[in-house]
């Protein structure tokens, strides 16, 4: 075991059951001097940050992802558990382990520390949210805990100003007086048996230092009365829906549209001040508008990310997971799907992101897996597009504008193929593992703090922009690369990406997408439209050889309507609900599963449903006559 | 403490009852089913939560479909659980809860 040196940097780990109030401590504790990363080789987030204690020492905290036990039963756990054994390689063992436990709830906490105690490292238990429990009447005889569990208890409010002076007091104390050295180690995996001594013995303690509440949480159980009510539950969380979904497509519209302008100007702005050729053109489409359409995302991000944190911090996601689990289930996917499926009707990034608080891997794995199926918003332009070209603006059975249906039969479209692929895919993928049970806390409402909010949202935005951006990027110019090499020759009228790779590749694509009823025109507008789907409108515009590009959609819509069949449009209808058309998710896919396999998975599957779904519609449509 | 582990199981399964019930754990004896994870798994994922023979428990709310799953309070903790994993928990009746 390593003693602290005077003059040697900490290292402390934070570790706790879900719900302890962990990662609201480790706010208060590091503030703003956090770094989130990866542990290498797995997508487990590694979250670090640094103290400095009263007297002057330099603390390095983890915070170590929140478990019940050392068992290790995901990758999460398996982190944490090695950390605190010492095993992880790329860390430093940590001289001193944080066991967080609410103050109002011990029980599990408790066990934990009696399953710590066995690992040999020093053991400081933090009582937190102990303003919460002196509130409710607990009296808790912390000499006695401490003489009965036979570790040094702290108590804490991470999350009021100075909540945390008595820890750091103590650290500093812990570390200088005793010098900080554990016993040996003698930690194994706990058999069930081990489980129920130690919760035993913990219940035990429980009932010699801690007293029952005189005043227990009624607020928690009334307002679940009605939040996890059958029936107004279910309402409230529609409305609470539908509040999240305008905010995310209403509030970020402006701003999303600002920053396209900005990069469009930035964009016109290098046009002029640089000469006529590649650079250029490399500049103002490859870099600028790369950039731009990684940023344009963020608004919507942060929205969703605003909602998910408010609600967690709430309480209330668990809450949302009950209400949904039985619902989802019948098509394998887990109640706390739901959100990340939700946020993937504004965009997939956002709910490939949020799919972290899906604890079971397979689970999460199957709504990454279907949440692009979702109708996000970067299909509406494309849907609008051809519906308006198409469509007779008319009503059927008297009162239902067809334009509409057909607009919600494909927002349907996508949900019941979203349905229907986690159900084949918990079929086929995940065949021979059991059905992971839902088991889950559901924990007292509590005020969510601006502050902690605020890290989350700052933490994810960064992450977004750090990770998405470079991968994202670099597809974009990879796209621009396609479509503007070779240049064409000299003195010719024709759009330049008529002679591109693009080109090249839309007319060597022809043969394959005849049976859908594409044209080559269209195989090129989908190769820029990868970057974003709805870049595929301007794209059409720029290969028919339109003039003013997103602003001229009704220009292109007449000027489709007069060169396809209406076969051939709905066919590209049906395409776009299935077909991977987004560089930026695939990307994300990758980055959040840690592998190329998930990615190429995905683009597997939606590219091979979007050309059945195309052949189909477009076959169909030509036998009925609409050729 | 491996008492309770005898293959006599009394009172009735968690998973059965409905909303307002309230009684003692006596046996923690997860169902055989293949598609379920192992018995083994399952009970000691209800053990890390806290439920332990002898803890007292109340069904404060009922899924809105079917009535699952169910939102079990275990001492200062209320718990959500499928009805198939509740299967695992047998329970005597404390009193009726008004």
């Amino acid at each position: 075991m390593s003693a602290a040196v005077e003059t040697s940097i900490w290292q402390f780990a934070l570790v706790g059951t879900p719900n302890s109030g962990k990662t609201a401590l480790f706010n208060s504790l590091t503030g703003s001097r956090q770094k989130v990363a990866n542990y290498p080789g797995v997508t487990v987030e590694r979250k670090s940050g640094v103290i400095r204690t009263p007297a002057g020492h330099t603390v390095n905290l983890l915070d170590l992802p929140g478990t019940y036990s050392l068992r290790g039963r995901s990758p999460d756990e398996e982190i944490t558990r090695d950390a605190v054994l010492g095993r992880l390689a790329s860390e430093t063992p940590p001289d001193l382990l944080l066991c967080v436990g609410d103050a109002t709830n011990l029980r599990v906490a408790l066990r934990l520390v009696i399953e710590l105690k066995r690992v040999g490292r020093p053991i400081l238990l933090v009582l937190n949210m102990i303003d919460i429990a002196r509130r409710r009447g607990i009296d808790v005889d912390l000499g006695k805990l401490e003489a009965e569990l036979g570790v040094p208890v702290v108590t804490s409010v991470a999350v009021k100003r100075g909540g945390t002076e008595e820890l750091l007091r103590r650290m500093d104390e812990l570390a200088t007086r005793a010098g900080l050295s554990g016993g040996e180690n003698t930690w194994a995996p706990p058999s069930n048996a081990d489980l129920r001594t130690a919760q035993r013995e913990a219940d035990r303690i429980l009932r010699a230092a801690v007293s029952e509440p005189k005043r227990p949480d009624t607020l928690t159980a009334r307002v679940d009365g009605v939040l996890l009510h059958p029936v107004a539950g279910l309402l409230i969380l529609l409305a609470m829906l539908f509040v999240m979904f305008q905010a995310v497509f209403a509030w970020a519209k402006p701003v999303m549209d600002l920053i396209s302008a900005s990069f469009d100007a930035l964009g016109v702005l290098a046009h002029d001040a640089l000469p006529e050729g590649l650079l250029q053109s490399f500049v103002q489409n490859g870099v600028i508008s790369g950039v731009g359409s990684v940023i344009v995302f963020l608004p919507q991000i942060l929205i969703v990310f605003l909602f998910i944190l408010l609600l967690e911090d709430l309480g209330y996601m668990a809450r949302a997971a009950f209400l949904m689990d039985r619902i989802m289930g019948g098509a394998g996917l887990h109640g706390r799907a739901f959100i990340p499926l939700l946020s993937s009707f504004a965009c997939a990034i956002p709910g490939i992101m949020a799919t972290r608080v899906i604890d079971s891997r397979r689970d999460r794995l199957t709504t990454i897996l279907v949440a692009p199926l979702m109708t996000c918003s970067a299909r509406i332009p494309v849907y609008t597009l051809i519906i308006s070209a198409f469509i007779p603006d008319r009503q059927v059975f008297g009162f239902v504008g067809l334009q509409g249906l057909v607009m919600f039969g494909l927002y349907a479209a996508g949900i019941l193929s979203a349905l229907a692929v986690s159900f084949v895919a918990n079929y086929f993928f995940w065949r021979e593992g059991a059905t992971p049970p839902f088991m889950l806390e559901l924990p007292d409402y509590k005020t969510p703090r601006v502050r902690s909010v605020a890290i989350g949202l700052y933490t994810r935005a960064m992450m977004f922009l750090k990770r998405a951006g470079t991968t994202i990027f670099s597809m974009m110019v990879l796209i621009w690369f396609l479509a503007s090499f070779p240049r064409p020759p000299e003195g010719v009228t024709a759009p330049a990406i008529d002679f591109s790779l693009a080109a090249i590749i839309g007319k060597w694509l022809e043969p394959l997408l005849a049976p859908v009823g594409f044209n080559w025109q269209i195989n090129v507008a989908l190769i820029p439209g990868m970057a974003a789907r709805e870049v595929a409108v301007a794209s059409l515009g720029t290969v028919y050889a339109i003039e003013g590009g997103k602003e001229a959609a009704a220009q292109i819509g007449q000027t489709l309507a007069g060169q396809w069949s209406l076969a051939t449009a709905l066919a590209l209808l049906a395409w776009y609900v299935f077909a991977p058309q987004c560089a930026s998710t695939l990307a994300v896919i990758k980055r959040e599963t840690g592998s190329w396999r998930w990615m190429w998975i995905t683009f597997a599957y939606m590219l091979a449903l979007a050309y059945v779904a195309a052949l189909i519609t477009y076959q169909t449509a030509v036998a009925l006559g609409a050729e | 403490m491996n008492d309770s582990h005898g293959s006599a199981t009394q009172g009735s399964r968690l998973g059965l009852a409905r909303r307002g019930f309230r009684g003692q754990i006596t046996t923690i004896q997860p169902l055989a089913d293949e598609r379920a994870l192992a018995a083994a798994e399952i009970e000691r994922r209800l053990l890390e939560l806290g439920f332990v023979e002898g803890a007292a428990v109340e069904i404060l709310h009922e899924g809105p479909v079917g009535g699952d799953p169910i939102a079990v309070r275990l001492n200062e903790t209320t718990i959500a659980l499928r009805r198939r994993e509740a299967m695992a928990l047998f329970v005597i009746q404390l009193d009726a809860a008004s």
